[in-house]
């Protein structure tokens, strides 16, 4: 097949089409986007991992003594908001999910590129919001923005990190809204529902929930906005509202928004286990219908957050219930990620290391989600550091061990260049035993009583030796994950460049080189073949790069 | 036994060990369910490391697996479910004849004001042995009243009650914290809960001289002019309150609820909500005009009418109150 | 190594200068649209949904006072700007219609309708949040409310009950948090409407492509049927009394 040059001589790719910053700022090349979100998420990850040390810094004595009450209060608030508005929720479907999903199903780009560009400019805006906020003073609500405190007693920059909020939402509703379009529509001949690998049908049930949540979430924090504003008595007892009413609204998106979170990390796992297992997903379609199952019941439970609300305890035993529900289908991914390994020729390359993570402490965190749903221990340990555990193992161990994995699995394809594998290793273990240092001491933390949010504990002195047992595990962590930002980048410079299929892996993204050129395909492809088709793929992995 | 564990939290009331049973069998549950899974990752990612001569075996799926192993983790979840259910249902309903005592929290602390009239800052008394219900609301922004050492919390709102119950089995002094994020000194919205033996108590309690809650409340009900419309006969312009407590109430919109602390409250500080079939709709608001602390004074005073044990204490007080 | 190479289809050569790259034929790029269109309304209905949710909840709560407040809004603007509304739908699929069968000046014509319709309820719209602001009926501190429930009006002076005025604060700020979103996506359908029509009288629609005016037409009718939603749930509560 003819391939494309440029000036110099090379191939054309989307790297070097064009040069300067306008080719980059106004592309509609969904490769390009991917990349210009990279930066952005990278950004914020930095500066929510930053709060979040000075969090765990505060928390190594008891009394309050390294920053002031209002002044932590801020910190886990905009810890809180960062992460997961500002990286946790665009971070694997805009970036991996941008670069892939028009690749893996044969397309050219996305079905709307212009809208692509614009979720992006619509992040940035939210991201120049938060900034703002952060540099103003910071905001103070609590990532959750619970009212009436919100809306009546806090004197911080609430409205603009609502703002902040809101514009976010709309780019990540624009992104789903994309996403659903190209997967519906823009499938090459051949490339049926049934063909699809796990990683698109984890961005199409994703798309789903950002689709239909976001919007929610969305009104409930203008009409925090306009309370402020106006004095308005929506969500004020003394003027006839009701608090809990916000609470219902926030969580009726924020609830599926931890979907939205782990749903393509999944889809990552998927992709990283059937590779370096050299064999197709155990339960292809049950894998499929569990991420359409979890993200339809995952839109059911979302008063499980009110046990102790004051919600009335016929409606906090269907919320429960229905939990338990949702659970399913993630224990049956779990199941059938080990039944893949199984029979299966495995080795260890960063990317699988990364996926082993993912399923041990997704384990972890979602057995602890089970403690969470029963409502007899939620009542002691809702509001304690126990929850916070749980998330953390969830998107921390989860969603980001998913996101490094998929990363260095598809950073030879989206760069060109291969990373330095035994600094990958190293760094997936380092995050690993610096993760479990940080977050396994919080449920121990949490069930004896130590409640979340809290700047000082000197009256429960008893609490330090697990907190300073988990400051030094953040500390580890932390090196953990500048590693790869310092390796990726000397890669992109001194790596040894990348061919095209360097796992031998299946899926149409293999078959194009690395990087790729700016329209993917020069040709229409015709699929003929089923999704991991390591049956016909007879090499294995290479070993050494 | 437990005890021994380290770092396990102190029990001190009946709630604790039931949720300390609950959470052992969920601990041990998930803890082979984590072994499970671990082993056999662990195992297969050796057993079948990769090796010149033996290729992986494509292995579609199994519909007898899948099915087998989402039903049974399902019922395992329906017995954490049911479990669960029960013992919250407990937690939420508290038994007759509880002592009783107010809560009114603020940024940032708790007020306390037992039925015999002793008030107490951050630091709430009660005897060992003794089934108590606290009532509480909030002045400002939402909080939590937590005590781990009851395994016990409830969110206190503004603008109503919500209601918490505890039976003490240990004397000893144990942490109260706030356990929903309320602004600057969150972390300083804490206290204690004392429980004594019946005997400290009486002691502690016996050196007050306060007014009982319901007297204080008995006599606002005759400043605030409540007592003109609401008599005892079947002659005042609202209806007669004496054995209202705890009653269904028929409105005249047709519904039909029982009388609990909310109704009440909401009477006072909202009369035109829900009005009592064969009844004008004349009661005048008193939002603005009266404190919470006030506010709970009316409620425990018209709670005791009626009541067996009304008379000067006003009943549910917890020398009273059957172990 | 890998194959590098798929099997190919051959795509369609098209020299239509409508159809974007990315796309395989115009019908694909046709149904994209569509299916785009029809999310972002879904989308929509989930936002306004938030706000419907806090009206029905506090309608239930303080009917009474929502009836009075109510009643403190024109039946008859409203029932005017519905009218309009439920033209202005006529006027954009007469404009679809007219794209479809190539005839540009028609098309002009009902997307100029459309606008002008937009903007008559636009301006009744104003005048009535104007009339609201004289009445102290604009929650904030300015507010002021001293107005009957429903019914009151038979009964004797000293009987007479008055609605809460902050049940009836709560009311107008639902009110003007629904209507003014509902007016800001009109606004924003004038616009997309002023940019059709100025592309059209360019002559950029035509029967083989006029899928902008195919899909802002949808966008009209949702936004259209969020009044026919918000005209009875707030204009005409209790009126029986």
């Amino acid at each position: 097949m003819a391939t494309a040059v440029v000036e110099t001589g090379e191939r054309e790719t989307y790297l070097n089409r064009e040069y300067g910053i306008k080719s980059w700022l106004l592309t509609v090349d969904h490769k390009r986007i991917a990349l210009l979100y990279l930066i952005g998420i990278t950004f914020f990850f930095f500066v929510g991992g930053f709060f979040a040390l000075l969090v765990r810094l505060e928390l190594l004595t008891p009394a309050g003594d390294l920053v002031q009450a209002d002044t932590y209060n801020k910190l886990f608030t905009m810890h809180g908001q960062v992460m997961v508005f500002f990286f946790l929720i665009p971070a694997i479907p805009a970036v991996l999910g941008n670069f892939l999903i028009p690749i893996m199903i044969g397309a050219k780009d996305l079905a709307f590129p212009r809208i692509n560009l614009l979720s992006w400019y619509l992040y940035i805006i939210g991201g120049c919001l938060m900034a703002y906020t952060i540099l103003a003073g910071g905001v103070d609500t609590g990532w959750t923005f619970y009212t009436p405190l919100s809306t009546e007693f806090l004197k911080t920059n609430v409205i603009t990190a609502a703002l902040a909020v809101f514009v976010s939402g709309f780019s990540s509703i624009f992104t789903g809204l994309n996403f659903i379009v190209t997967i519906h529509r823009m499938r090459a001949p051949g490339m049926t529902w049934n063909r699809l690998p796990l990683f698109v049908w984890a961005h199409y049930a994703t798309s789903i929930i950002q689709v239909l949540g976001t919007p929610v979430v969305a009104i409930a924090i203008v009409l925090v906005a306009l309370e402020r504003l106006f004095h308005l008595g929506i969500f004020n007892p003394a003027l006839g509202g009701d608090p809990l009413l916000f609470q219902h609204l926030f969580w009726f998106y924020s609830h599926p928004a931890v979907y939205i979170m782990i749903l393509p990390g999944m889809g990552i796992v998927s992709e990283i286990v059937c590779c370096f297992s050299r064999k197709r997903v155990f339960g292809y379609q049950a894998m499929a219908m569990a991420v359409l199952g979890i993200a339809v019941v995952g839109f059911l439970v979302w008063a499980h957050h009110m046990f102790v609300a004051g919600i009335s305890v016929y409606a906090a035993l269907i919320f429960s219930l229905l939990s338990y529900f949702v659970a399913v289908p993630s224990a049956i991914k779990v199941f059938n990620w080990t039944a893949t390994m199984y029979k299966g020729s495995i080795t260890y390359q960063t990317p699988m290391i990364y996926a082993f993570g993912f399923i041990g402490l997704f384990t972890i965190g979602g057995l602890t989600g089970l403690f969470l749903a029963c409502l007899g221990v939620d009542v002691h340990v809702t509001d304690t550091y126990f929850v916070v555990a749980h998330f953390h193992y969830i998107m921390v161990g989860g969603t980001i061990m998913a996101y490094m994995g998929g990363m260095h699995f598809w950073w030879p394809k989206i760069s060109g260049k291969l990373y330095p594998e035994f600094w990958g290793k190293l760094s997936a273990m380092i995050v690993f035993i610096g993760f479990n240092l940080t977050f396994f001491p919080q449920f121990i933390l949490g069930y004896m009583g130590m409640p979340r949010r809290y700047w000082d504990y000197s009256k429960a002195p008893e609490f330090q030796i697990l907190n300073v047992l988990s400051t030094a595990g953040a500390s580890v962590l932390a090196v953990g994950y500048l590693m790869p930002m310092i390796y990726f980048l000397w890669s992109m410079r001194y790596g040894k460049p990348a061919p095209d299929n360097p796992w031998n892996a299946a899926g149409l993204e293999w078959m194009i080189p690395s990087p790729p050129s700016t329209f993917n395909f020069d040709e229409q492809p015709v699929v003929t073949w089923e999704a991991y088709n390591y049956d016909e793929i007879k090499e294995e992995v290479p070993v050494a790069q | 036994m437990l005890e021994n564990i380290p770092f396990w939290p102190t029990r001190a009331s009946t709630t604790a060990n039931n949720v300390d049973a609950l959470f052992i069998f969920l601990v041990v549950v998930s803890a082979l369910m984590t072994m499970l899974i671990f082993t056999m990752v662990i195992y297969f990612a050796v057993r079948y490391r990769r090796r010149a001569g033996r290729p992986a075996e494509q292995i579609a799926g199994s519909h007898a697996l899948e099915i087998t192993w989402s039903i049974i983790p399902f019922c395992v979840f329906m017995v954490f479910f049911g479990w669960g259910a029960i013992i919250y249902f407990q937690e939420r309903t508290p038994p007759k004849n509880s002592a009783e005592v107010y809560i009114v929290a603020k940024q940032w602390m708790w007020k306390f004001e037992h039925m015999e009239g002793q008030r107490e800052i951050n630091e709430l008394h009660v005897p060992v042995g003794r089934d108590v219900k606290v009532i509480m609301t909030s002045q400002d922004v939402i909080h939590s009243f937590f005590v781990p050492a009851f395994r016990i919390k409830q969110d206190v709102l503004p603008g109503r009650y919500t209601v918490a119950w505890f039976h003490a089995t240990k004397p000893g002094t144990y942490h109260l914290f706030c356990a929903e994020y309320c602004g600057t000194l969150h972390s300083g919205m804490i206290g204690w809960v004392v429980v004594m033996e019946p005997k400290d108590y009486e002691a502690w309690m016996g050196g007050g001289g306060n007014q009982p809650l319901a007297v204080t409340g008995e006599k606002l009900f005759t400043e605030l002019g409540c007592v003109t419309c609401h008599r005892s006969d079947t002659q005042g312009r609202g209806p007669n309150l004496v054995g209202v407590y705890g009653k269904p109430v028929m409105l005249e919109d047709g519904r039909t609820l029982v009388a609990d602390e909310n109704y009440i409250r909401e009477s006072i500080v909202d009369p035109g909500a829900k009005i009592v079939k064969g009844f004008k709709p004349v009661m005048p608001t008193f939002q603005g005009q009266i404190s919470d602390e006030q506010l709970n004074a009316l409620v425990a005073y018209v709670k005791s009418l009626g009541q067996p044990q009304s008379s000067q204490t006003g009943g549910k007080n917890m020398a009273a109150a059957t172990p | 190594m890998h194959n590098s190479s798929v099997a190919t289809a051959n795509h369609e050569v098209h020299d239509n200068p409508a159809l974007l790259h990315h796309f395989a034929t115009a019908e694909q790029q046709k149904d994209a649209a569509s299916l785009g269109m029809w999310l972002f309304l879904v989308t929509e209905v989930m936002f306004f949904g938030g706000m419907f949710c806090a009206y029905l909840v506090y309608r239930y709560k303080y009917f009474g006072d929502f009836g009075s407040a109510s009643q403190q809004l024109s039946i008859k603007l409203g029932a005017i700007n519905t009218a309009v509304l439920i033209c202005s739908s006529l006027t954009v699929v007469l404009a679809v219609r007219a794209a479809q069968l190539g005839k540009r000046t028609v098309l002009v014509f009902w997307l100029l309708a459309t606008i002008v319709l937009g903007l008559v309820f636009l301006g009744i719209k104003a005048d009535e949040y104007a009339e609201k602001f004289e009445k102290h009926h604009v929650p904030g501190p300015s507010f002021h409310y001293h107005e009957l429930l429903p019914g009151q009006a038979g009964l004797p002076p000293a009987d007479r009950r008055y609605a809460n005025p902050s049940h009836a604060e709560m009311y107008f700020s639902l009110y003007f948090a629904m209507t003014g979103m509902h007016a800001l996506h009109m606004i924003i359908g004038v616009g997309l409407f002023s940019f059709l029509t100025y592309f059209a009288w360019r002559g950029k629609y035509t029967p083989g492509y006029y899928t902008p005016i195919e899909n802002a037409g949808l966008y009209w009718h949702f936004v259209d049927i969020v009044w026919i939603y918000l005209f009875p749930l707030l204009y005409l509560i209790d009126r029986h009394r």
